[in-house]
């Protein structure tokens, strides 16, 4: 089933910002969280940022009752978490072994953002399926915004 | 009457792909040996060395067992039990990443070379 799954992925300007800004607002921390789009669609649509629990510059976790919320209502929206987002904010944009140890959505785009320099961003996207980490390049696409 | 389980997607392949299945137990600890009983190595994937695996989380009806004594949590006929993946990580820590940098060059971060010049 994960050897279906495109090995590409394709987000929207606005949510990539959202996902940068995020990771800059709470540097030197890590910043986390979650773009949800409809069920079997690989659509990253709703960006939710959430909360590190652990607030430091080496962890990062969702707080638990966070996290049974945000699943209840995804399931509630028949939606998938498409993106699952933190930041690295002194090392590159790879996940660690921590990260592949708890990755635990075969079927999500794993992205790492690196902060570690004040003005470029390192923006990479993963798939991460039972310990194997391959990386996958990213779309970044332009919505037409009417005035 | 029975518990109600929700599995997450990355256990599914242990209860032929059902999003909740049904056991019975006065524990958790019991109930899961239940549900290992009816899908086969769904227990692995919870349990190690006799606790719960950090990289879930398991709710009693909306309550973190981590809060009320964890595999020992009560359960009645009734309760709604969830089990969500831990959504967590994180950066190599300095020692991970000098440990690790001869195996794991690729984890390797503009840090890595920090324990180094503090060496020197």
């Amino acid at each position: 089933m994960v050897g279906t799954l495109p090995s590409v992925l394709t987000i929207d300007r606005s949510t990539y910002n959202a996902i940068v800004a995020h990771a800059r607002r709470d540097h030197p921390d890590e910043a986390c969280g979650v773009v949800a789009g409809p069920a079997g669609t690989d659509r990253p649509e709703r960006f939710i940022p959430m909360l590190n629990a652990a607030r430091s510059p080496t962890f990062y976790e969702f707080e638990s009752a966070d996290l049974l919320k945000l699943y209840r209502e995804m399931d509630e929206r028949d939606e998938e978490p498409v993106v699952i987002y933190h930041s690295h904010t002194a090392t590159e944009a790879y996940p660690s072994r921590t990260d592949i140890a708890y990755a635990g959505e075969p079927g999500a785009h794993y992205v790492l953002v690196s902060t570690r320099d004040a003005v470029d961003t390192e923006f990479r996207s993963f798939r991460i399926v039972d310990g194997s980490v391959s990386e996958e390049p990213v779309i970044v696409t332009d919505v037409a915004v009417s005035a | 009457m029975a518990i109600e389980v929700r599995i997450p997607t990355i256990l599914r392949s242990h209860t032929g792909g059902a999003k909740t299945v049904q056991g019975s137990g006065d524990t958790l600890g019991t109930l899961i040996d239940d549900l290992d009983s009816q899908h086969s190595g769904l227990k692995g994937r919870l349990v190690n060395d006799g606790a719960l695996h950090r990289f879930v989380n398991v709710y009693v009806n909306d309550e973190d067992v981590r809060f009320t004594g964890s595999l020992d949590t009560a359960v009645k006929d009734g309760d709604s039990v969830t089990i969500l993946p831990a959504v967590a990580g994180g950066a190599p820590t300095l020692p991970a990443v000098a440990g690790g940098a001869l195996t794991l060059p690729a984890v390797a971060g503009g840090a890595l070379t920090l324990p180094t010049v503090a060496g020197g």
